[in-house]
């Protein structure tokens, strides 16, 4: 059987198939339409039934000949998506009408997508564009397969858009709601977020400094640093909001709170990371304080102030979000989530929510960028 | 500085140590490391220091490079007390392992003395190609310390401390990490650094060999409370072969070290 090099994943997806091929009746009015052939009642996948199979059936087949990886992988690629494809668009208007065979479909398909992935992890590309690009495309064709099963499963199933609307739902409610989007982002991220993330971090820096200078300081506020960094600070917004008002000041104010005692206990562990050996070494060339500081310490504290600019882009976003829950102009994005459940718009919440991961993925990746040039270094990075 | 202060300058020892003490105190009681050393060591000679753990040849040189405060007697480096010998960059300690910083090139490690001490950027430039020909890293310029093999790390780390140019050079088992062929090599090109630049030298080691091969003095020591046990003059030529190991001086030297060795260490009672 030298042409035929079986995978437990295509195999399982044809046994589905057929499985969907015996079970037969797809959805509600298509058993209708069955049980009165006199009536001419519309019903989902009419035209496109025998292609859904055909597409999974082929693909699979095909993926499991003895062709090039990069070949099988293409196959496997169009059948699993025009196969969804199809599924998705049919079951568009008769929401809540599947039955079984539409999810084993969609399993199958989901399937041979899991086999494209593994035969494209499996690749080894020699040419540097051919490496990133399946570098990238490998997590986007998981993530759009999260996407693929979220809304086969809410329109298959008929779930209450209150409950949890379909991605394309919320996809429309983006494209068609960005100046709402963008005025929010500009009240929470560009003001909020970017204002106290600056404010909390940079103090927490200094203050790091300051206590490593003053012997006071690091015996008496690093215990209650220590201890306040483990504390749930959002509860202090409601004060901000009565301190700085209902603008965006009182949002920074809790992001700064919130981003201060990370910066701080990781900048001060960090500064205690040079080795004995090391500080000997500044002491043999008489080096001041400051020199020590910023030739050895600093550099060597790197790595720990990196994580905590991490850890504080995340606490960040989530401080300025949900600080706005408790007072805010008409504007900003944890206003308009609270608002927008109680007007049941829940695709407008999944708007924003989707905007915010968007953007903290962005800032994430932005400080583990620069990370890498900065601590290019590390045994970690190296 | 007159003719006078001038002769006497060249001719004060580079480190003299009188009465010598040195006590930790720790949690199980004071530890004495160091006790009653008397050594003075002259411009331009090779001394090494034998013992085995404990015998506070490190914190010896620790006390000459002002990284310890000895609780008795007095030490001088060039004159001065040692810390203001430290102040005014009097010497270039080497340690056991490189410590090198890893976010700097080799070259970049080896100009942060002459960054700390303020000297031109031009000057630095013609200083590192300077050392790192002596060490024979020629070429390894743009490379990371961990690049490079643990020889050639530790050759770099003794060009950082050629680089500023003092003439004590304080090596604390510079080699110790090192394999045997290594060391070898290492010991050779450290004769000839020595001869062409006429530092004066403090080496500590736990090897004999090493220690009879390099040394014009050999400084024998030993341990609770650590204390200087033998002082034994060298009688071997300045000009050194790696074979001359073999001969019946070289045997003979290190005999008298073992027997020194041997005659400070209580491991019977």
């Amino acid at each position: 059987m030298r042409w035929f090099a079986p995978s437990w994943q295509a195999l399982l997806a044809v046994v589905l198939c057929i499985g969907a091929g015996l079970l037969g009746v797809m959805s509600l009015p298509e058993a209708t339409a069955l049980a009165q052939p006199a009536a001419s009642i519309a019903y989902p996948w009419a035209a496109s039934k025998s292609l859904i199979f055909d597409a999974i059936l082929i693909s699979a087949a095909f993926s499991m000949m003895r062709v090039p990886p990069a070949v099988a992988a293409l196959a496997l690629f169009a059948g699993a998506h025009l196969a969804a494809w199809l599924l998705l668009s049919g079951i568009a208007g008769f929401e809540g009408t599947a039955l079984a065979p539409f999810y084993l479909l969609m399993a199958a398909a989901w399937l041979l997508a899991w086999r494209c992935v593994t035969i494209l992890s499996g690749l080894k590309p020699t040419h540097r564009l051919a490496k990133t690009l399946v570098g990238l495309l490998i997590p986007v064709i998981f993530g759009a397969w999260l996407l693929i099963i979220w809304e086969g499963v809410v329109r298959g199933a008929g779930i209450p858009f209150i409950l949890l609307p379909p991605p394309s739902a919320i996809g429309a409610r983006i494209a068609t709601s960005v100046p709402i989007l963008a005025a929010d982002v500009r009240q929470t991220i560009f003001k909020a977020v970017i204002a106290g993330y600056a404010i909390g971090c940079g103090a927490g820096f200094l203050t790091a400094i300051l206590a490593d200078r003053v012997s006071f300081l690091r015996r008496g506020l690093l215990p209650i640093g220590n201890m306040v960094s483990a504390l749930p600070i959002i509860g202090v917004a409601p004060i901000m909001v009565m301190w700085f008002g209902f603008d965006w000041q009182s949002k920074a104010a809790v992001v700064s709170i919130m981003t201060f005692f990370p910066m701080l206990v990781n900048t001060v562990t960090g500064l205690a990371e040079s080795g004995h050996m090391e500080r000997d070494l500044m002491r043999t060339y008489a080096s001041s304080y400051w020199q020590t500081l910023f030739k050895l310490r600093l550099p060597a504290a790197a790595p720990f102030i990196f994580n905590a600019l991490k850890i504080n882009a995340t606490l960040a976003l989530i401080g300025a979000i949900v600080a706005e829950f408790f007072g805010t102009p008409v504007v900003g994005m944890g206003f308009r989530i609270s608002t927008e459940v109680g007007r049941m718009n829940i695709d407008m919440v999944w708007a924003e929510i989707a905007v915010a991961a968007l953007i903290g993925s962005v800032f994430y990746g932005i400080i583990a960028l620069i990370e890498r040039v900065v601590t290019f270094w590390h045994p970690s990075l190296r | 500085m007159t003719v006078a202060e001038a002769k006497a300058q060249a001719t004060k020892p580079v480190v003299e140590a009188k009465n010598l003490g040195l006590t930790f105190r720790t949690n199980d009681g004071p530890v004495q490391a160091l006790t009653d050393v008397n050594l003075t060591i002259d411009k331009g000679e090779f001394v090494s220091f034998i013992g085995p753990s404990g015998c506070g040849k490190t914190t010896f040189l620790r006390v000459i490079a002002d990284l310890e405060k000895p609780t008795e007697g007095m030490i001088a480096v060039n004159g001065m007390t040692s810390e203001q010998a430290r102040e005014s960059r009097a010497y270039g300690y080497v340690f056991q392992a490189a410590a090198l910083f890893p976010w700097r090139t080799i070259a970049s490690n080896v100009a942060l003395p002459l960054e700390i001490m303020g000297i031109a950027s031009a000057e630095q430039k013609t200083r590192i190609a300077r050392v790192m020909e002596l060490v024979n890293l020629t070429g390894f310029e743009n490379k990371y310390p961990w690049q490079l093999s643990g020889g050639m790390q530790q050759r770099a780390s003794i060009a950082r401390a050629l680089a500023f140019d003092a003439d004590l050079l304080l090596m604390d088992e510079p080699f110790g990490a090192l394999d045997e062929i290594v060391r070898d090599h290492l010991n050779k090109q450290l004769l000839e650094l020595w001869a062409r630049t006429n530092k004066t030298i403090c080496f500590v080691t736990h090897s004999i060999p090493e220690a009879v091969y390099l040394s014009t003095r050999i400084v024998v020591m030993s341990p609770r409370p650590g204390r200087v046990t033998d002082v034994i003059e060298s009688t071997l030529p300045r000009e050194r072969p790696l074979d001359i190991r073999e001969s019946a001086e070289f045997i003979a030297i290190a005999h008298r070290v073992r027997e020194g060795l041997h005659a400070g260490h209580s491991y019977e009672d």
